[in-house]
């Protein structure tokens, strides 16, 4: 019995690596070689990548940057390159970048667009990074009209009331409330401040500009163009569907049954139609909807269509996010005593909202891509740009070049937008 | 007072709502009336009555200049539901496909298939649109191009497809012997020969359907699953062939005569367009659902689904693929949806899709905006609504079935 088994009394002797592992060869055996079938598909999918670079590297170095039409662009190219060459001829993008990105904005002014976009970037700090100081928000409150203002001009007197009128409505907003009950209050304020907007501000507006006339240089809605149009939209659109979007989620899960069926009449309605004909009807139908005489601006138009569209998506999104917060949440809200309105605010939806912030994002990166319909209705953004440049007997006829700009920008942004979503999906993962 | 009243307050609430959406709505019908009184028009469909006197280049029934602007747009809301559905079903492949190579543990095709993602999800649809057309038109060849002893371009698949840059040739299903069509009620011919193709074909697959369940009975008390596959195949694809043969089914291939090619289907260069770039971008998010939905599997399912001894193909049918499929529809509905929405942006390269035609020329011509505008919205809402009811009736047949 005694002798049963093998027991290895010395060590093993240390074998040396196996000859491939490490090197380059080995890692493409284990990567791209394993099976014949892998071997296929990597000498297909290399062999297509390596000739759509081989057509597009050439077409892409053997261009021109300094030519002054499309014609004289064709001549460097073959006077370059030779006579059979075709390259790119990025020249156009040279002598149009600033029309892709300003629009037909005054050449003088294009610090405002500059400015209001890096007062953006600040006043997005706050919300999109923790570590900024809380104070900065203040400033965020008070960007969109300093925006408004520095990207259309215009007397300051004007922005100024609507910011009077708001901070003092803010003020009263907890002694009103104390004495007049919450809903009697918003809907005082809200009225007080539609009759302020449409009755006070105007001829007060003269009256203080008359005294001290103070300003920028107004510029017209239809100088707007390029990507600033488009960011002035997908940023306006995004930041007041926020919070429509949370009224129609919190309206959707409501237990009355008429705000209910509203609010999924609503979004079901936004969803369901395609933008295109959300935008036609803000450039035509508007006009017959609202009382005789009045006509205003057809990018408030488009913004105030584009925000309603996208308060649909948004109210879907939160509406995941609160569906997706355990109800014990809810319930715990409850047994404090807290009334509807302070449950939503302290517990349910600072929860429920950093659930369904990547989802936020990435409908605003479609909401983004998707202010590109806007040439549709004639607005001049990058596509109705191009279309304008082609439409100059100098670039007649040119093509790739501007669509090969302005997908890199936009892929650019978006891309990044992405990028930021998932960072933030891992950041705020709570769970193990 | 009625609102401290927590037995009286939600009523009161809703009874305000009421009240002041029932006002809002007043004031703006007020509104458009006193607008349109003041510029002479009421609000009335008779127009779409009216001979529509421009031309549809694609289409799928007869349609003449002379015919109506309800015609018009019948012709643009079939050509919206065609282009939908050949770019759902290409969608649907390229994305599977692209979804499951993504997982591959090849490298060089993972990273490319991330970068395809990447690239046509964050470029705006619109530019894909007109780049897919401007490739159409710039890239391809002329017609006069096949044209020769030594052509610089030749037909495709056994000189069958033409593919030019005027527009897509592929080969005309005929019949020699056919069944002629039928007039349904004066509106559109229904091809009695394809009608009778589809019955054949479906009666085979419930004959077929048939055979499994009782092999399954078989299986059930005996044991032995009998073999069935060659019966099943004959079953489907014996009838059908044979109606094909009595039928006379033979193609016509698209010839090259004069400037141009004739006979054969003809497909515009902006339907053609429209197809690609739609399906390649929602393809790209198709794909991100198919990804997602396999990696929601847990491993354990595999590994216990080994242990009890199944093969891969059948863990594969029987236990990963039903799961993943639960993930996977309820987002590819919306992008189903996403897609039938999309196809509207066919305005900008001049696809005649209804957006086209009761949206763009109707409207331009009649001078209607109220009506077509309404009455667009409105169809896009029943292709919506009708679309993501069956999609949810058949979501709900593969749903977890929970105790």
């Amino acid at each position: 019995m005694g002798q049963s088994g093998f027991v290895r009394k010395t060590m093993v002797p240390a074998a040396a690596p196996p000859m491939l592992e490490g090197t380059v060869i080995g890692w493409l055996r284990a990567n791209l070689f394993n099976s014949w079938l892998n071997s296929a598909l990597s000498v297909v999918f290399v062999t297509a990548v390596a000739y759509l670079l081989w057509q597009f590297i050439p077409w892409a170095f053997k261009s021109s940057w300094t030519a002054n039409s499309l014609v004289e662009c064709r001549q460097q190219i073959k006077a370059g390159f030779g006579e059979d060459v075709s390259g790119a001829c990025w020249a156009v993008i040279r002598e149009r970048y600033l029309q892709l990105i300003y629009g037909f904005y005054p050449a003088d002014l294009y610090w405002r667009p500059n400015l209001t976009f890096v007062l953006m970037l600040i006043a997005l700090a706050p919300v999109l990074f923790p570590t900024v100081s809380r104070k900065l928000l203040l400033f965020s409150c008070m960007y969109p009209f300093l925006g408004y203002w520095l990207l259309w001009g215009g007397s300051i007197w004007g922005v100024a009331l609507v910011v009077a009128e708001l901070a003092l409505a803010f003020y009263l907003l907890s002694p009103l409330t104390a004495r007049f009950g919450l809903l009697i209050t918003i809907v005082g304020v809200v009225l007080a401040t539609v009759l302020w907007w449409l009755f006070a501000v105007a001829p007060l507006q003269s009256l203080f500009h008359g005294i001290l006339p103070l300003g920028l240089r107004a510029v017209p809605s239809n100088q707007f163009g390029g990507f600033t149009l488009s960011t002035i939209i997908g940023v306006t659109g995004i930041v007041a569907s926020l919070p429509l979007g949370i009224l129609w989620a919190l309206g959707r899960r409501s237990d009355m049954l008429i705000v209910r069926s509203i609010s999924v009449g609503f979004i079901e309605l936004i969803r369901g139609v395609p933008l295109i004909t959300l935008l036609f009807v803000a450039s035509t139908l508007l006009n017959i909807f609202l009382p005789p005489g009045t006509s205003f601006d057809i990018i408030l138009r488009v913004v105030i269509v584009v925000t309603l569209f996208s308060s649909g998506y948004v109210a879907e999104v939160i509406r995941g996010g609160l569906a997706a917060l355990p109800v014990g949440q809810y319930e715990a809200s409850d047994a404090l005593g807290l009334d509807y309105w302070k449950s939503m605010r302290l517990v349910v939806l600072p929860q429920a909202l950093k659930i369904s912030i990547p989802g936020i994002v990435s409908s605003f990166i479609g909401l983004f891509k998707d202010t590109t319909l806007v040439s549709i209705i004639g607005l001049l953004d990058p596509l109705g740009l191009s279309n304008a440049i082609r439409a100059d007997s100098a670039w007649n006829g040119i093509v790739w070049e501007l669509y090969v700009f302005i997908a890199v920008m936009f892929f650019a942004f978006c891309f990044a937008m992405s990028r930021y979503s998932m960072h933030l999906e891992r950041r705020l993962e709570t769970g193990h | 007072m009625l609102l401290n009243d927590s037995r009286y307050r939600s009523t009161t609430i809703q009874v305000v709502v009421v009240i002041g959406l029932m006002l809002f709505f007043a004031w703006l019908i007020n509104n458009t009336l006193n607008n349109l009184a003041s510029l002479g028009k009421g609000v009335s469909l008779s127009f779409l009555n009216a001979p529509a006197s421009y031309d549809i280049n694609q289409r799928l029934i007869e349609y003449t200049s002379r015919s109506t602007h309800l015609r018009a747009s019948v012709v643009g809301l079939l050509n919206t539901l065609l282009v939908a559905a050949l770019g759902c079903a290409l969608a649907t492949v390229m994305g599977v496909i692209i979804g499951i190579l993504r997982l591959s543990t090849n490298w060089v095709v993972s990273r490319l298939m991330a970068v395809y993602v990447e690239v046509f999800r964050n470029v705006p649809i619109l530019l894909w649109i007109v780049f897919f057309m401007a490739v159409l038109i710039e890239t391809l060849p002329k017609p006069a191009a096949f044209r020769g002893e030594n052509p610089e371009a030749s037909l495709f698949l056994w000189d069958s497809v033409a593919i030019t840059n005027r527009g897509w040739y592929v080969p005309e299903p005929l019949f020699s012997r056919g069944l002629g069509d039928l007039d349904v009620g004066g509106l559109f011919y229904l091809s009695m020969d394809l009608f009778a193709l589809v019955a054949v074909f479906v009666a085979g697959l419930m004959a077929s359907a048939r055979l499994v369940r009782r092999a399954q009975r078989i299986q059930e008390t005996t044991g032995v699953r009998p073999v069935t596959w060659y019966w099943r195949v004959l079953l489907i694809a014996g009838p059908t062939l044979a109606l094909l043969f009595i039928l006379g089914f033979h193609l016509r291939l698209p010839e090259l005569k004069g400037f141009n090619f004739t006979n054969g289907i003809y497909m515009r260069n902006s339907l053609v367009a429209l197809w690609l770039a739609l399906s390649c971008y929602t393809a790209a998010f198709i794909a991100e659902i198919v990804r997602a939905g396999i990696q929601a599997v847990s491993k354990g399912q595999t590994e216990a689904s080994y242990s009890l001894g199944l093969r891969p193909r059948l863990t594969m049918n029987l236990i990963i693929l039903p799961q993943a499929l639960r993930v996977i529809i309820p987002p590819l509905i919306s992008q189903y949806l996403n897609l039938t929405k999309n196809s509207s942006l066919a305005i900008a390269i001049g696809y005649m899709d209804i957006t086209g035609t009761l949206g763009g020329i109707t409207l331009n011509q009649t001078g209607r905006e109220l009506e077509c505008i309404l009455l667009l919205m409105i169809v896009y809402l029943c292709i919506s609504l009708s679309v993501s009811s069956v999609m949810n009736w058949y979501n709900s047949k593969v749903k977890l079935k929970e105790k």
